[in-house]
């Protein structure tokens, strides 16, 4: 994919730095990372944000035209590690009165995740995908989700190699089932591709990056924090539960929503598919993957509970994002004029 | 599956009024006999029956715990 455009001078720097137009000053920009005032919201920054979601990038594709062996660069990482403790400690403060009510509750493992999820306070973004988006709000909303879903489960794979026994089998169960169980035709990444062609999207890996505001980002950012740290391997866990057990019910809605609006079948296709798969993997993320690691090792209790919260609150700002624009007759995307995914929009628009 | 050749169907109830996972079956029957074929490596059937797409769980058992809760809380 093309590298995105940068936002700020964080985003600047690095982006400079991988064009190979300039050397990387990570000892400043750290320096610049811990100055950030407290008027910055690191939660949804869109200079952080992009920076962050730049270099996890590197762990996946790529950038045409960038070399690969930027993923493994020392300073590019211990920039990230200074933006990562800045991101952690914004999470575990925000989180905290959840995942400390989920402690002192009683219950087993997985009572007590499915609980949190109810606990967090959500966007109402599915119901409003159901009941009252335009054609051009649910055409930006694929486009929010396409930063994650054409890579879906990508992330979760990284954590694979790091569990053993009984989670490490139900992991390999979940992400067997979304890469399609066997038929490539199934794979969830390419239901998601197909839902965005027939909306007339591209549906090409990265294509509305620059599109994407901080809040949607930060989304899949925290995800990436998370699976690619060994030490957080629980807390990525528990964000993955949280993920699958907050989907069956808004993919119902979503799905309604797709029908409501007469999109192409192919759109409801994905959310319909999910409606059933995530009723399956929320049990086997809480019980097995979750419930089991905890077993295993009681002192990841915690951690599990924060990937949840952290995951709930995350999706809780890039849903907000979005209503509190539309309810503002605004577009929900960063606007990216004379970008390649604008014009692909303006065609669909018109054909 | 297994090393005999036949794999062995495992039944797992979730309790909570949740479903119940299903590893290694290729068929479920339901009750009008009608045959559903198993197309994921796990299952997760039904048993709250309020599900729209049975015979499989679709989560609406949350909110059937949800309702209960809260009418128990209110009695
Ligand atoms: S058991 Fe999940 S919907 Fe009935
Ligand atoms: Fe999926
Ligand atoms: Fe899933």
């Amino acid at each position: 994919m093309h590298l995105p455009r940068e936002r700020g001078p964080l985003s600047s720097a690095v982006l400079t730095a991988l064009s190979g137009d300039g050397p990387l000053d990570a000892v400043a920009l750290v320096e610049r990372v811990t100055a950030l005032s407290d008027e910055t919201d690191v939660l949804v920054d869109d200079d952080f944000h992009l920076t962050l979601w730049t270099m996890y990038e590197l762990h996946y594709r790529g950038f045409d035209g960038v070399d690969d062996d930027w993923e493994w660069d020392p300073e590019l990482l211990r920039l990230r590690h200074a933006m990562e403790e800045r991101l952690l400690a914004e999470y575990r403060f925000a989180t905290s009165e959840w995942v400390h009510a989920s402690m002192e509750a009683t219950g087993d493992v997985p009572t007590r995740l499915f609980a949190l999820t109810e606990m967090v306070p959500g966007a109402p973004l599915s119901s409003y995908m159901q009941r009252e988006a335009s054609r051009e709000e649910f055409v930006e909303y694929m486009q929010h989700k396409s930063i994650y879903h054409l890579k879906e489960s990508d992330p979760q794979s990284f954590v694979l190699a790091r569990l053993s026994g009984r989670p490490k089998v139900a992991l390999a169960e979940l992400q067997y089932d979304e890469y399609g169980a066997g038929r490539p035709e199934q794979l969830h990444q390419a239901l998601f591709a197909k839902g965005l062609d027939v909306c007339g999207l591209s549906s090409e890996y990265g294509a509305y990056i620059d599109l994407a505001p901080g809040s949607t980002l930060a989304v899949t950012n925290v995800m990436n924090l998370f699976v690619l740290r060994r030490s957080l391997a629980a807390a990525a866990m528990g964000h993955l539960g949280a993920f699958e057990a907050t989907s069956s019910e808004p993919c119902r809605k979503v799905a309604g929503g797709c029908r409501r609006l007469g999109l192409p079948d192919l759109v409801a296709s994905y959310f319909d598919e999910h409606i059933e798969a995530d009723a399956v993997h929320e049990q086997l993320a809480f019980r097995d993957i979750c419930g089991g690691m905890v077993a295993e090792r009681p002192e990841l209790l915690g951690d599990v509970f924060f990937g949840a919260a952290a995951y709930l609150f995350s999706e809780a700002l890039a849903g907000g994002a979005m209503l509190d624009a539309w309810r503002e007759g605004r577009s929900s995307l960063r606007s990216g004029t004379g970008d390649p995914g604008t014009a692909s929009f303006e065609t669909a628009v018109a054909s | 599956m297994t090393a005999g050749g036949r794999r062995s169907v495992v039944v797992t109830p979730c309790g909570d009024g949740g479903p119940i996972l299903v590893r290694g079956a290729d068929v479920i029957e339901d009750a009008d006999g009608t045959a559903h074929v198993v197309t994921r490596p796990v299952v997760a059937l039904c048993t709250c029956e309020k599900s729209q797409r049975l015979p499989w769980c679709d989560g609406t058992h949350k909110a059937v715990e949800r309702g209960r809760r809260r009418r128990e809380g209110a009695a």
